[in-house]
């Protein structure tokens, strides 16, 4: 059930004209700037199917800027994104390009900075529901409908116990969790979802742990 | 949820004895560990949402960026007004308000999706057209949504709810049986008649192709939410009058999916087919986003401040 709530049926409140191609855009990229964890100096987007066809008169380069900008899809200064990524120095581009494999509605956002990089790929399914299916070379399945704490490291035993621990530790509750990796002892990336809020503080604590090589918290879309 | 089908919502009211809309608000507060207050709250600031918006469409001189849209929410409520219609006061008080609806979303004002924004009329125009000659309360006007929004949740789940993946009658679609089944139970019918005139709708939208002008939320949307909400009035008149559909509710769903699933993908908002490939239709598209000129938001953002401001 990729639905779960009556109000993603009747919602969001949004900014038009497209719930899936300017409200879940927008979504997509307020969820690749939270996997990124700051502001990019770069954002750039990949557009495939209806998405590139239509991303002009749907507005979904403006709505995806302003994701990154951390709008909410109610924000009225989504009209205004592309100027305003331009005014703190945040450069956009945008690519299309034809790959009939992919979802109609899907968008590569590849984000980067001195600091680093970080590749995510999103699909909007409609009425602003939105899932993140790839985060670098990991095939994930996010849809932002929980609090989700993401760690990226080494493939090493014992890195589920330890991070599970100390959620337990603060009386959070694992919904749900998903383990990918590259293969046996290469990169892995660990997603769990959470009943509770997180303290952000708990990620400078999993970023001691050995192994970890960064770890990011999502909030709920 | 308690349900994945209509069959099962429907049989979830008649065992508890409760309408639609009270199955609905209990699942959410279940899902969501939410009090009854909390979900009710939320949905009552969309229904706010969406009279502001339906306010703006009618008094407001409303116009797209691309000047395809706006004013004719406006213009049809005025006809209506002076009276001698050809489809009567009590229907085009719900078409008015749900081209309103579609011209502020154009604009790129602010609507609520339900389902989506290409079809955010449809619902609100039946409701607030509908209301004040039911006499309804704020508190049933809430409950429309969650009835209509179960109906959704169901198509959502079970087919698709986007004009990409399944052309139009995913969208004014299953707006109009999401409408129509909210309609029956404001004005008194059974959660059975509801779910006949969810299936009705439906079937009368099962092909409707996604086929926007120059790829804009526009043309042909607006009058196809006036289509939908149209729909929307004779399916739920017909469920009341005890007119039972003969494919049911959910076969009607999954054949709405099928449908989709063959429909080419020049019909799926991409602006490759239809209205959008016609002689006018390139016209538009090359008037506006040819190869030369800015896009209508790099010349139109100034514009737009004034409109709003």
């Amino acid at each position: 059930m990729k639905f779960k709530s009556v109000f993603d049926i009747i919602g969001p409140a949004m900014i038009g004209p497209s719930s899936s191609h300017t409200a879940g855009a927008a979504r997509i990229g307020r969820m690749a700037r939270a996997l990124f964890g700051r502001q990019p100096a770069r954002a750039e987007f990949v557009l495939y199917g209806s998405f590139a066809t239509t991303y002009k008169g749907h507005g979904t380069d403006v709505a995806l800027a302003g994701g990154i900008l951390l709008f909410d899809t109610s924000d009225p200064r989504i009209k205004d994104a592309l100027t305003i990524a331009k005014d703190v120095g945040m450069d956009i581009v945008i690519h299309t390009e034809d790959d009939p494999e992919q979802h109609p509605n899907t968008v590569l956002v590849k984000l980067h900075d001195e600091q680093g990089r970080l590749d995510v790929k999103g699909i909007s399914i409609g009425g602003g529901k939105i899932e993140i299916i790839e985060i670098d070379n990991f095939e994930v399945q996010m849809h932002g409908d929980a609090p989700t704490l993401l760690v990226f490291h080494e493939d090493h035993y014992g890195m589920i116990a330890s991070v599970a621990q100390l959620l337990a530790d603060q009386c959070i509750n694992i919904g749900s969790m998903h383990m990918s990796r590259q293969g046996k002892g290469q990169s892995a990336l660990l997603i769990i979802e959470t009943d509770q809020e997180m303290d952000p503080s708990i990620l400078a604590h999993i970023e001691q742990f050995e192994h970890v090589t960064s770890a990011r918290i999502t909030p709920p879309l | 949820m308690r349900f994945k089908t209509i069959q099962q919502l429907v049989e979830l009211a008649l065992q508890e004895e409760l309408p639609i809309s009270e199955i609905m608000i209990q699942e959410e507060m279940s899902v969501s560990d939410c009090t009854r207050e909390a979900v009710m709250v939320r949905m009552e600031e969309h229904l706010n949402t969406m009279e502001q918006a339906v306010e703006r469409g009618l008094h407001e001189d409303i116009q797209s960026r691309s000047g395809l849209t706006g004013g004719q929410g406006k213009r049809l409520h005025g006809y209506m007004q002076r009276g001698n219609t050809i489809s009567g006061t009590a229907m085009l008080e719900a078409v008015s308000r749900a081209i309103a609806t579609n011209e502020v979303n154009a604009a790129m004002g602010t609507i609520v999706a339900t389902p989506t924004a290409g079809a955010c009329g449809v619902i609100p125009g039946c409701l607030f057209g509908l209301a004040p000659s039911l006499g309804a309360t704020r508190e049933q006007m809430v409950r429309f949504l969650f009835t209509s929004g179960a109906i959704g949740f169901v198509i959502a789940n079970q087919s698709f709810i986007s004009g990409a993946a399944g052309g139009c009658q995913a969208e004014v679609g299953s707006a109009s049986a999401m409408a129509a089944a909210a309609i029956v139970e404001m004005a008194g019918g059974t959660p059975e008649q509801s779910s006949h005139a969810a299936a009705i709708a439906l079937k009368n939208t099962l092909g409707l192709v996604c086929d926007p002008v120059a790829g804009l939320v526009e043309v042909p949307c607006v009058m196809r939410n006036a289509m939908g909400t149209a729909n929307a009035y004779v399916a739920a008149d017909l469920a009341l009058a005890g007119v039972v559909t003969v494919i049911p509710a959910d076969e009607v769903v999954s054949a709405m999916y099928r449908v989709g699933q063959a429909m080419p993908s020049t019909l799926k908002e991409t602006a490759l087919g239809g209205l959008a490939d016609t002689p006018t239709g390139r016209q538009i598209k090359e008037r506006l986003f040819g190869i030369n000129s800015p896009s209508p938001r790099a010349v139109g953002s100034e514009r737009e401040e004034d409109s709003t401001a």
